[in-house]
């Protein structure tokens, strides 16, 4: 076991390496010169020339890349050109509200997908089968950006029952960040309810033919008990792994989602510093996130060598 | 009903008065939706439109402007230039403090009129060109040296180049002011979270504290005008920027929400390469004056703006809305001619011309590009269409990789400010790289002389040579266009576009 | 002299059928999936046949018709400029399956090989590209796909290119997965013992087996891809106008939610249905080709 984690950590860090020079290339290579964008509608040469200094934009690219990475060591992630704030500063508020975005659109998506991934299982082939895999693929199915409008429109704008856009901390107001964060959250976690639903019914499947829960049948045990008690258990535990990795897709439904709903979270921050050639901003946002999903991987690969002794070898 | 007993009347009293005066004393909030998020609030670094709507309760300035596009007094309560227009003394308001308790006085104006123009990444260095010193006359008296009579310098002083910030905090915050701006106006800053939104507080020691009726105001970003109307109407904002146009009609229509359409001070135009680089030479619409000629009589400008705003615009051909003091009248809008295009472009030899036309992928510049493309084939132009990110339409515009291209300016409330930096030799706006001696001439005599009728013979004699040669093509003024809680009253219709905070009331007694 | 023995008539002994048939068997038995086959091959005709189903040319003009609601003459209505948006919808099909279809096949190309090279070659090569991949999918794909794409400039083309690149290393993992399960299968060591030169050996022997998981993760790709278009799309990303796309409709369509809604209803309607019904493919051939259910 440890030497698996010592081995997967040697593993995570060149590969941390390459995320960096792969959004740090990709960022330089975008067209445009980002010293007149953020040097405002009168274009002054001399604002242009004061940001192509700061931003060492004359510089060679190995060499920008060094003077970024050896920042990130010292904990400093740049500024974002754009409003002068301290990369860091900016992931330290906006993550949380992401990290809540994507919590309660997971809890959404479990609350969706593992009953239906369930009623799909036990009545297999028949109606109910039916309706679930519905159910559970419209998620998948629809932009999330169009159904966050449709949405808006429906319960914000035509009904009033909830809030437009906009977010507020839930430390200031619970039941009003919860009211604001329920539409895009739902929004967000349609997609993902499909893919636990899947695989809530696949591995309910297998579960159900293997040989243990034949043998509750067999006992006498109502279908009830055989599905919840014996069933569910080991079937959930490849699922719940799985979530995590979920972490991915998130971030990216995130993005769009942010957008509409205008919450101030880490996708729309990424969109925006694209738009405006913020590297600094794109960079040190998409090494953070990057990070956390190796480690949330690792992580779950742990977990699931812990949770299934068949696996250590 | 027995009667309350006597010694539970006072105490109840008391209580449904302290309540009362309770009530009166909640805070009371506007809620502004913007539609960007504002870049840094330093008045000296900012660079965005929006940027001023915060600024216009933040920061007073030296001098505003009215719904006439006059001049007016704020922090400064006169002017008076010397004779031979190199001097401007400016009498200043008295008893006017900064957020932080320091005095505004002419130290104070040097201080600030210094650090617009040497503070590293000013943008306002441009608009304080010609001032070379400031002078101290007193504490109540300013001196203002430029190097050449320059007659837009009023019309800066109107905006962030004329906004003071408090000396101490400036120097004491160095380039990390933006974080918390202290400036002399109506609000103070309380905090602010990027992307999600500002907060201002009342500043108890305004100089003009009467006009002050509001507590707080929040600016909230939400770049999505669809979303932003539906946060107006679920009640969580109570005032709305930049609606979009074609919601303009439903919202008059409802009664709602009272609503505000202004002329703006900037234009809608195309740019052509007409010397910026080679590819004007290699395409006849850069080439030959005559194709340009025949695109504009091509085109409907009234059609354009009924079919892209919505008939929330007016047309124009200049660079000035015609009802500007200083449109010039001897070159009015021309009327669609098809048929004198046909015949323009048969004379120049290219009767079905062909170029491109780069627009960024905004909404509105997208619809232009479509709908000229459908007006200009009736004339035989064959334009097709580019589209480009904003960031690098800007850029190819900027290196002159393009033959055509959509851009909008918004507008200063001098005349010079549409025109200077787009038409005069190799400015860094001049994407059309338009360069006439004569033309240069004219418009530096249009910024040194003081006189209006004098300028304005001057922007005649300007408008008919620049819109001859049409290194743009005006084609309308947008409307600022704002929707509002009824219970809002006091706003006022300037057309920078600008929510002025002075007078605002909101509903019963706030 | 061996006694000749009877040979049974060959009709007696009915040939077992093959795992495609066998696969292909199982599918028809799955409505759902039957189902989303019929859709999509009927968007596959509208795209095909646009010119003639189309009733109006999808880029005319008409100053006069702006966002219209939808009655006779226009059944789904008009957009901004006085297009008719059926017209547009039919012929955004194209558009929209070409999105889909070439953004895989181009995650295909390159995934696949680069999977195989890693499964098969071991090693450093291994090493190099996991590194690689995990490091692509580390990364949150539509930002990927927006870099790419603001990168290669706006276009259907580019977006597809983009969506294509951002998707294969999905396909890198898959492939290389389903190799290295399959290096170590009897068959395959025959193949080396005898002789064979690696490519031949993952040509001929590895490929054919694995395309079973590539077709399901392929259509179920292909899905993702048609929303990827549209999300691309809808950041002013992908198919620029005049032409039509569902993705660049919906785009210009959200600015007018409030008084058009028909303008957004029909092209989101259109991509929730391609999705679902590729998606219900996907499940279906899943199933069906899954070894494990019979």
């Amino acid at each position: 076991m440890f030497d698996y984690l010592v081995k997967r950590i040697a593993q995570l860090l060149p590969t941390l390496v390459l995320v960096s020079m792969l959004i740090f290339g990709l960022q330089q290579l975008l067209p445009g010169d980002p010293a007149k964008i953020l040097a405002g509608e009168e274009q002054d040469p001399a604002v242009v020339e004061y940001l192509r200094k700061k931003m060492h934009l004359d510089e060679p690219l190995p060499v920008r890349y060094a003077y970024w990475v050896g920042g990130v060591l010292r904990g400093d992630l740049g500024e974002s050109i754009r409003n002068q704030q301290p990369v860091l500063d900016l992931v330290v508020q906006k993550l949380p509200v992401t990290l809540q975005l994507a919590a309660m659109a997971m809890a959404i998506a479990l609350v969706i997908g593992i009953p239906a991934g369930i009623v799909s299982a036990v009545a297999r082939g028949s109606i109910w089968d039916w309706t679930a895999n519905l159910f559970a693929l419209w998620g998948i199915s629809t932009p999330n950006f169009w159904l966050g409008i449709l949405l808006i429109l429906l319960f914000a704008v035509n009904l009033g029952w909830l809030p437009a856009s906009g977010y507020v901390s839930p430390f200031e107001d619970l039941w009003g960040n919860l009211q604001a964060m329920l539409m895009p959250a739902f929004v967000l976690g349609n997609a993902i309810a499909a893919v636990l639903m899947r695989h809530t019914r696949s591995a309910m499947l297998q579960v159900l033919s293997a040989d243990y829960v034949r043998t509750a049948r067999a006992k006498g045990l109502d279908e009830k008990t055989v599905v919840l008690k014996h069933a569910l258990r080991n079937a959930l535990t490849p699922v719940i792994t799985l979530g995590a990795l979920e972490l991915g897709t998130l971030l990216s439904g995130a993005v769009l989602t942010e957008q509409v709903f205008t919450i101030p979270g880490f996708g729309k921050l990424i969109v925006d510093a694209v738009f405006n050639r913020d590297y600094a901003v794109v960079q040190g946002v998409v090494m953070v996130t990057a990070t956390a999903y190796m480690v949330l991987n690792l992580l779950a690969d742990l977990a699931y060598f812990a949770v299934n002794p068949r696996l250590r070898h | 009903m027995p009667c309350l007993p006597r010694s539970l009347l006072r105490p109840l009293a008391i209580l449904v008065l302290g309540a009362a005066a309770f009530a009166a004393q909640a805070q009371s909030t506007l809620r502004i939706g913007l539609a960007e998020d504002p870049d840094a609030l330093d008045p000296s670094l900012a660079r965005t439109f929006v940027g001023r709507v915060v600024f216009a309760a933040l920061c007073d300035k030296l001098f505003d402007i009215d719904e006439k596009l006059n001049v007016v007094p704020q922090l400064a309560t006169g002017y008076e230039w010397s004779g031979d227009g190199k001097a401007l003394t400016l009498k200043l308001r008295q008893g006017v403090t900064f957020h932080d308790g320091e005095k505004f006085d002419a130290a104070a104006v040097k201080f600030n009129i210094e650090r617009h123009k040497t503070i590293p990444g000013s943008n306002r260095r441009g608009e304080l060109a010609p001032v070379s010193s400031v002078n101290v006359v007193d504490p109540g008296t300013v001196r203002l040296n430029l190097s050449a009579p320059f007659a837009p310098l009023l019309a800066a002083l109107t905006d962030r180049a004329g906004m003071m910030v408090s000396p101490k905090a400036a120097q004491a915050a160095g380039d990390k002011f933006a974080a918390h701006p202290v400036c002399s106006g109506p609000y103070k800053f309380v905090e602010r979270v990027p992307q999600d939104r500002m907060v201002l507080e009342r500043y108890a020691n305004y100089w003009n504290k009467a006009a002050v009726h509001i507590d707080r105001i929040t600016y909230v970003p939400i770049p999505d005008a669809t979303v932003r109307l539906a946060n107006l109407r679920s009640g969580q904002l109570d005032f709305i920027e930049r609606v979009a146009p074609s919601d303009m009609e439903k919202i008059v229509k409802e009664k709602k929400f009272k609503t505000a359409s202004i002329t703006e001070i900037g234009y809608q135009g195309i740019t052509i390469n007409v010397g910026k680089s080679d590819k004007a030479k290699n395409n006849p619409l850069g080439r030959d004056r005559r194709v340009r000629e025949a695109f504009e009589l091509a085109l409907d400008r009234q059609g354009l703006v009924q079919v892209v705003m919505d008939n929330e615009a007016i047309v124009g051909n200049q660079w000035v809305p015609p009802s500007n003091t200083f449109y010039a009248k001897n070159m009015p809008v021309p009327k669609r001619d098809v048929n004198r295009a046909k015949a323009l472009l048969k004379e120049a030899g290219v009767p079905n011309p062909s170029f491109t036309l780069l627009t960024p992928t905004t909404s509105d510049a997208q619809r232009i590009a479509l709908v000229v493309q459908a007006m200009t084939r009736e004339a035989g132009f064959d334009v097709k269409i580019q589209a480009a990110e904003f960031a690098t339409s800007l850029n190819m515009a900027d290196k002159g990789d393009f033959e055509a291209y959509v851009l909008a300016w918004s507008g200063r409330p001098d005349p010079d400010g549409n025109l200077y930096s787009f038409d005069a030799c190799n400015q860094p706006l001049n994407y059309a790289g338009y360069c006439d001696a004569e033309t240069d001439k004219l418009i530096k005599a249009s910024r040194e002389v003081r006189d209006v009728n004098e300028r304005k013979k001057l922007f005649e004699q300007i408008a008919a040579r620049v819109l001859k040669e049409r290194p743009i093509v005006y084609v309308y003024h947008r409307k600022w266009l704002w929707a509002y809680n009824p219970k809002l009253t006091g706003v006022r219709n300037i057309p920078d576009g600008l929510l002025r905070v002075q007078g605002l009331k909101m509903g019963n007694g706030a | 002299m061996a006694a000749v023995l009877p040979i049974p008539a060959a009709e007696a002994v009915a040939a077992p059928a093959g795992p495609w048939r066998r696969a292909l068997r199982r599918l028809v038995r799955r409505r759902a999936a039957l189902l989303g086959l019929a859709v999509v091959l009927g968007f596959i005709v509208l795209a095909v046949f646009a010119p003639w189903v189309s009733p109006q040319d999808p880029i005319a003009t008409s100053w006069s018709a702006i966002r219209k609601a939808p009655s006779a003459e226009h059944w789904f209505g008009t957009d901004e400029i006085g297009r008719d948006v059926l017209s547009r919808v039919i012929w955004g099909t194209r558009a929209s399956l070409l999105a889909g279809v070439v953004s895989v096949s181009i995650s295909l190309l390159i995934g696949v090989p680069i999977g195989m090279a890693a499964g098969f070659l071991g090693g450093w090569v291994d090493g190099v590209i996991s590194r690689i991949t995990d490091a692509f999918l580390a990364c949150p794909f539509l930002i990927l796909a927006i870099a790419l794409a603001a990168f290669l400039g706006p276009s259907l083309t580019n977006a597809m290119v983009a969506i294509g690149i951002s998707a294969a290393p999905i396909f890198v993992r898959l492939t290389r997965g389903q190799v290295l399960s399959m290096k170590v299968e009897d068959y395959v060591e025959a193949a080396r013992a005898v002789g064979n030169p690696p490519w031949r050996i993952a040509l001929r022997h590895i490929l054919p087996n694995i395309t079973a998981p590539l077709m399901v993760q392929a259509t179920l790709a292909i899905a993702a891809a048609v929303i990827a278009e549209a999300s691309l799309s809808f950041l002013g990303l992908g198919q620029q106008p005049p032409a039509p796309s569902w993705g660049s409709m919906l785009n210009t369509a959200k600015n007018f939610m409030d008084n058009a809604p028909w303008m957004a209803i029909w092209p989101g309607v259109s991509i929730f249905l391609l999705v679902l019904s590729f998606n219900l493919l996907g499940d279906g051939l899943r199933d069906a080709l899954d070894p494990r259910q019979r």
